[in-house]
């Protein structure tokens, strides 16, 4: 079952100011897929999902569940599962209880709420702990439990609000594939929300980078990260994030400074130019002219922090093989790759080349 | 000199709590112990300090004596009642204040004014508006609606009597007077003990983390399962406090009695009858004559031991039920 939100907005507002949380978003979220909403916090990805838990009401606009509208229906009518931040086990319950209480809701048999809870304690791989109470667990452990909550009632659509974040790292690697795993497995429509960019394009078949309530792009990770429309998507995807320039366009020409770095066939005029830190060549016919300052091996690369006078920050970061021998304190010549060099309007921030 | 250090931090922390220590030394503990010797003191002579020998025999008047059975068995009747219902009362309360967001602060301070008010003050306003002569608040209120006039605390002849049938007018103690003004008292005990509980179960309330709801709302449980599946879990340590403190307090009971029923503990035309276990250890250190003063402590000691008794057992059952 695929989600449509149309036209969706939230807007709070209190007796002195009004925000726009969440500004006329238009998204399809197909059927059976791991949808990542990415965004900064306070973009309004988190009140786009309690929207479509139903544990928030629209200001205006619809949410649809295939072809039926949820928007004024209640949360526990739209058949979702909702895995919350932290989690909210009940501290009070055990596993087993926290597991079977949507169910028990639901007035099911007893033989079919055991052998449920069962089933899905032993997908999420916690079937040994269902005697334990939430405070006994680890947080990946409550992780599973509260996924397994969420799953157990079978629902049409799964939520996940920021679930990696309260887990330490060599965890959240390991949940994030167990989510995927059990998302595979059960073929349920799953939208998840996060500020880690790393973890929407490790996990998502899909992701809607947003900013301040408006979507910006939406489509496979890679092609977002390789075809970003705009400034604001180019810096959000990629570690290190992408550098910038400040340049021009003159006479067919695209310019870092007064370095000629490539061809545009666009008038001329002042632009900002976006380069991945992959998307520099060592060359001693390079245009780019830049001061070497720090060189960091990590193993297959290095990674060079350097300095350009037309550099957005006052340092910038490429990424290049580590044959490569660069003296620390020196300058160098760089080329850069056409694929991973984006022109930008430098009004608008939109992507014009 | 690790160790020496221990010893001073010791000495240190010593002379900080001395003044509470010495105070309480001379004004709890001495009292205390002094009480249980007392006890045992036969024909103790509280001005000159004589006594005649020791032995039980203040615990076998105290507990033969019609007024301290009376006052016990009132004491028991008020803790049972009033506790349970105050505790549920308030927790309705508190639940609904919680749910309801205009008005909220003005309904918390009416039913936070019993607080602050003097108990006595209330209670003699209590015996006015609960007086038995037709004139009276209450039995004006119920007269205008149609209905006869209740003999409340005692005096009027004419006013009706409650369940007749259950408690015989002729009982010398639990008669059908008692019974009428012991519904006065427990109403007045209750709506006295509220504020305090919902003050701290509103508080607790608050303090629940929001999630729980949305949890149990995407997980469709009912209002009636939230109440008793979530809310009162999560306050299962307040409202286990509350029923420690207040059994306490109930055994405790005296201003009440006293503001309501006068220093004698009766209503007009009764004997002690609305006695509790505290009035009757006051009336016995009231009274002058020898040994009395052996009886209050025995009487202050048994109730003692009854508290000791259920509050360990309140435990037991805390450790069972209070979750988290």
């Amino acid at each position: 079952m695929d989600i449509r939100l149309v036209n969706l907005t939230k807007i709070f507002a209190d007796k002195t100011s009004e925000v726009r949380a969440v500004d006329n978003l238009d998204i399809v979220i197909p059927s059976g897929k791991l949808i990542g909403l990415l965004g900064p916090s306070g973009c309004g990805k988190s009140t786009t999902l309690y929207m479509i838990a139903g544990l928030l009401e629209p200001t205006s606009g619809q949410i649809f569940f295939g072809e039926e509208d949820v928007t004024s229906l209640s949360a526990e009518k739209r058949g979702i599962g909702l895995v919350f931040q932290n989690y909210a086990l009940y501290p009070h319950m055990t596993v087993k209880q926290n597991i079977m209480f949507p169910l028990q809701n639901m007035h099911l048999p007893k033989a079919e709420i055991l052998e449920r809870t069962q089933k899905y304690a032993k997908l999420v791989g916690i079937e040994d702990l269902l005697d334990r109470k939430p405070k006994q667990l680890s947080g990946g452990q409550q992780q599973r439990v509260a996924i397994a909550r969420a799953l157990v009632k079978e629902p049409k659509v799964l939520l996940l609000d920021e679930p990696l974040s309260n887990l330490d790292a060599r965890l959240r690697l390991q949940t994030r594939e167990e989510i995927k795993r059990i998302q595979r497995r059960t073929g349920i429509t799953t939208i998840f929300v996060t500020h880690d960019q790393e973890e929407a394009m490790s996990i998502s078949d899909e992701i809607v980078v947003m900013k301040t309530g408006v979507e910006q792009q939406r489509g496979k990770p890679q092609d977002v990260y390789e075809n970003p429309v705009n400034q604001f998507v180019a810096k959000f995807l990629g570690t290190p994030p992408i550098n910038i320039f400040t340049g021009k366009i003159e006479n067919g020409g695209l310019y870092i400074g007064e370095e000629k770095i490539g061809e545009s066939s666009l008038d001329d005029q002042e632009v900002t130019i976006g380069v991945r830190p992959e998307g520099f060549i060592v060359s001693d016919e390079g245009p780019l002219k830049v001061v070497i300052k720090h060189v960091e091996h990590i193993g297959r690369d290095i990674s060079v922090v350097a300095t350009h006078p037309n550099s957005e920050k006052e340092t910038f970061r490429f990424i290049v093989e580590s044959e490569i021998k660069l003296e620390e304190e020196s300058e160098a010549h760089l080329a850069i790759k056409p694929a991973k060099c984006y022109v930008f309007d430098k009004i608008t921030e939109e992507r014009v080349q | 000199m690790v160790e020496g250090k221990k010893g001073i931090n010791f000495l240190k922390a010593l002379l900080y709590l001395s003044p509470a220590i010495i105070l309480m030394a001379i004004f709890t503990f001495y009292p205390l112990i002094n009480t249980f010797i007392i006890s045992f003191k036969l024909d103790y002579n509280d001005l000159t300090g004589d006594y005649s020998g020791w032995g039980f025999a203040n615990y076998v008047k105290v507990l033969s004596s019609a007024v301290y059975k009376t006052a016990l068995v009132n004491t028991v009747i008020i803790a049972f009642v009033s506790v349970p219902l105050s505790i549920i009362l308030s927790l309705l309360i508190s639940v609904a204040l919680n749910s309801i967001k205009p008005l909220q602060k003005f309904f918390q301070t009416v039913f936070f004014l019993p607080y602050v008010t003097n108990t006595i003050a209330i209670g003699m306003v209590f015996s006015v508006m609960f007086t038995s002569a037709d004139k009276g608040l209450i039995n004006t209120i119920i007269n205008s609606l149609g209905g006869q006039s209740v003999n409340w605390l005692g005096g009027n002849n004419n006013g009706i009597t409650l369940l007749p049938n259950v408690f015989n007018p002729n009982n010398q103690v639990f008669s059908s007077q008692w019974f009428t003004s012991m519904l006065v008292l427990m109403f007045y005990i209750i709506w006295n003990s509220l504020p305090f509980k919902i003050l701290i179960l509103l508080s607790a309330l608050q303090s629940i983390d929001k999630q729980y709801y949305q949890a149990a709302q995407i997980d469709g449980a009912s209002k009636g399962r939230i109440l008793t599946k979530i809310t009162i879990p999560l306050l299962s340590p307040q409202i286990f406090y509350l029923l420690i403190t207040s059994f306490i307090g109930a055994f405790k009971e005296y201003t009440s009695v006293v503001a309501i029923f006068g220093d004698q503990a009766q209503p007009v035309g009764g004997r002690h009858n609305i006695a509790t276990v505290v009035w009757f250890i006051y009336d016995k250190m009231g009274d002058a004559s020898i040994g009395a003063m052996g009886l209050a402590s025995a009487g202050a000691v048994i109730l003692f031991v009854i508290i000791l008794v259920l509050t360990l057992f309140n435990n037991l059952v805390a450790k069972k039920k209070v979750h988290y």
